[in-house]
């Protein structure tokens, strides 16, 4: 790449030349990137395909047999439970933190000062590590030093099967909300200040101009975070694996942690990988619903 | 995505902005956030709090205030957790992944803004939804292939991955930056003579340094934070990142909650404070990287 080759290279001739010496740069450039995708990601998740039908522990050989393990997860009552987990986990986590961050968004939105200390306040629990909320929290609603025994009742929320994975949501909704908020308010300040001008002239309410002011001026942005709820949902998987570990009894078991154990304590990792497979194709159908309704210009 | 990156910072500067007032009284509002504000921030004071109480103090006053301020949580947490050896390691793990994925990312940011490289187009959509793959279905092929190279028990190891599951969202971001550079700095470079290495060097790297300064921050976060793959990959217990160490410890002194508490400092201390320093950078690295 001396400065001849360069100068050469421009030279009258050599136009298409010019042209496919770029796109080598080009490609060595992007070369590390893909490179290194392939090792890490693409290859392993092709290896995935075919370790899904096959019987593969995870170490040693694998030998192919079919459906099998997709007909087993269809049928597995584990699988089942946890689906329904996941279910439970999409609507609280779509509606929490949503309303949550909405609410926060548009107070702050209405005030003049300490925007930035209020906003910075929701913004720090989504940047401290998991497994810290995660410690803080079980500290919290343990039923010897927290919130619960200052209030005078221990209850254990972690260890009851009954609120195990309500109690594991809510920890992840409230590093989650402000998060939201941030996002919600920067979409705000995109609102045509015009809009709620006029709608005070017709004498709306706060509500109703949030209802029909703000609500249809941060349409793409809340579509778009739906969207991506739904694929979160699916990859919930930290604060489940360090609070309870899935348990007590798979009370609070989701697909991901589900995986995660028949591949590593269970070496069932055909299996697991089946899994892993059928959640990515969920994840895909949403996406392709995601873009040909977008296409279909529901969005806007 | 990325164009969510661009609202937040235009408008930290509220006297500019005409904003909608509804008049009346604003304490009302002021009240809500503030309630937002104590459920937001109150777990993490109850933390700070507790590392300088004694457990028996906590079990009385689980939080409120301490009554003194004694550094023993503190003092014994670190010996007792090693934090001096894992926080070495967090470091080693910050740093490589920082200064890989900004090698590897601000290369291909550069092709894929300023060279006309064919199915650029294609690779750019790959990066995007390369992001929304679960990594689920890499996880466990990957595990059997790191433990061939015998990659696993090696923070190098576990750094290969950083690069490659931070790079896609390092390059997008990059190029965004690098897309706001005029073509004209570039082909005045190339008329001096300047090979393409020169000028991502020398036009580039000066001129997109906060998006590199951006991406920094955010992987280093993300390393310091991160727990799934050192979890996952790394076993010996001399080469733990804090991340994971810490929770081994909390688990271990899983009733001494001035010692977790102390230990919990520790590691969210360091993010707090970069965090209150470089907010602005945070949240706008973080609404364009945390939505993959």
């Amino acid at each position: 790449m001396s400065d001849t080759a360069v100068r050469a290279a421009r030279s009258a001739p050599g136009a298409a030349r010019a042209r496919r010496r770029a796109a080598v740069i080009g490609w060595a450039f992007l070369a590390p990137l893909l490179v290194l995708n392939a090792l890490v990601v693409l290859g392993p998740s092709i290896a995935t395909v075919y370790y899904s039908f096959t019987d593969w522990s995870g170490l040693g050989p694998a030998t192919f047999i079919g459906l099998a393990n997709y007909t087993k997860a269809f049928g597995d009552p584990q699988v089942h439970e946890a689906l329904l987990h996941n279910g439970i986990w999409f609507v609280l986590f779509l509606s929490v933190p949503m309303a949550l961050g909405l609410l926060g968004a548009h107070v702050l939105s209405q005030v003049r000062r300490f925007q930035v200390v209020f906003r910075a306040l929701y913004f720090i629990p989504y940047v401290v590590a998991s497994v810290v909320n995660a410690a803080v929290w079980k500290m919290l609603l343990s039923p010897t030093s927290g919130i619960g025994h200052a209030l005078g009742f221990d209850h254990s929320w972690l260890g009851d099967p009954a609120t195990s994975l309500l109690s594991v949501n809510f920890v992840v909704n409230w590093h989650w909300w402000g998060f939201l908020a941030v996002i919600f308010f920067a979409a705000m300040q995109g609102v045509d200040p015009q809009l709620y001008d006029a709608a005070k002239v017709d004498g709306a309410s706060t509500w109703q101009q949030f209802k029909a002011v703000t609500l249809p001026g941060i349409r793409p942005t809340a579509v778009f975070l739906v969207l991506m709820t739904v694929i979160w949902t699916l990859k919930a998987f930290d604060y489940i694996f360090i609070m309870t570990g899935g348990g007590p009894a798979g009370s609070s078991e989701v697909v991901s942690t589900l995986m995660y154990k028949q591949a590593f304590n269970e070496y069932e990792a055909g299996y697991a990988a089946a899994l892993g497979l059928s959640m990515t194709v969920v994840t895909a159908v949403i996406l392709a619903v995601y873009q040909y309704l977008r296409k279909k210009g529901w969005e806007d | 995505m990325t164009t969510l990156v661009e609202a937040p910072a235009r408008h930290l500067d509220p006297p500019e902005t005409k904003r909608r007032r509804r008049g009346g009284n604003p304490f009302p509002s002021y009240l809500v956030l503030v309630v937002l504000g104590l459920f937001a921030i109150g777990p993490l004071v109850a933390v700070v709090f507790n590392a300088f109480k004694t457990n028996a103090e906590i079990g009385a006053n689980p939080l409120t205030p301490p009554t003194s301020l004694s550094l023993d949580n503190f003092t014994e947490a670190w010996t007792r957790g090693d934090f001096g050896t894992t926080m070495r390691n967090s470091v080693i793990l910050c740093l490589g992944a920082v200064v890989g994925t900004c090698l590897i990312a601000g290369l291909a940011a550069y092709a894929l803004s300023h060279l006309r490289v064919p199915g650029g187009g294609a690779v750019v959509a790959y990066l995007f939804l390369g992001s929304a793959l679960p990594v689920q279905l890499f996880l466990v092929p990957l595990f059997f292939l790191w433990t061939q190279l015998r990659l696993t028990d090696s923070l190098f190891g576990l750094i290969v991955i950083y690069w490659a599951t931070d790079a896609p969202f390092a390059t997008l971001l990059l190029r965004s930056f690098l897309l706001k550079i005029p073509k004209d700095y570039v082909e005045a470079a190339r008329l001096d003579g300047a090979s393409d290495l020169q000028i991502a060097r020398k036009v580039m790297l000066p001129l997109a340094w906060p998006g590199f300064l951006t991406v920094a921050l955010i992987v280093a976060l993300w390393a310091w934070n991160e727990f799934f793959w050192a979890i996952t990959f790394i076993h010996d217990p001399s080469l733990r990142p804090i991340s994971t160490s810490f929770m081994a410890f909390q688990d271990q002194y899983s009733t001494d909650w001035g010692l977790t508490s102390a230990a919990a400092i520790f590691m969210l201390g360091p993010v707090v404070l970069l965090f209150l320093v470089l907010q602005r950078r945070f949240v706008s690295g973080l609404t364009a990287g945390g939505l993959k």
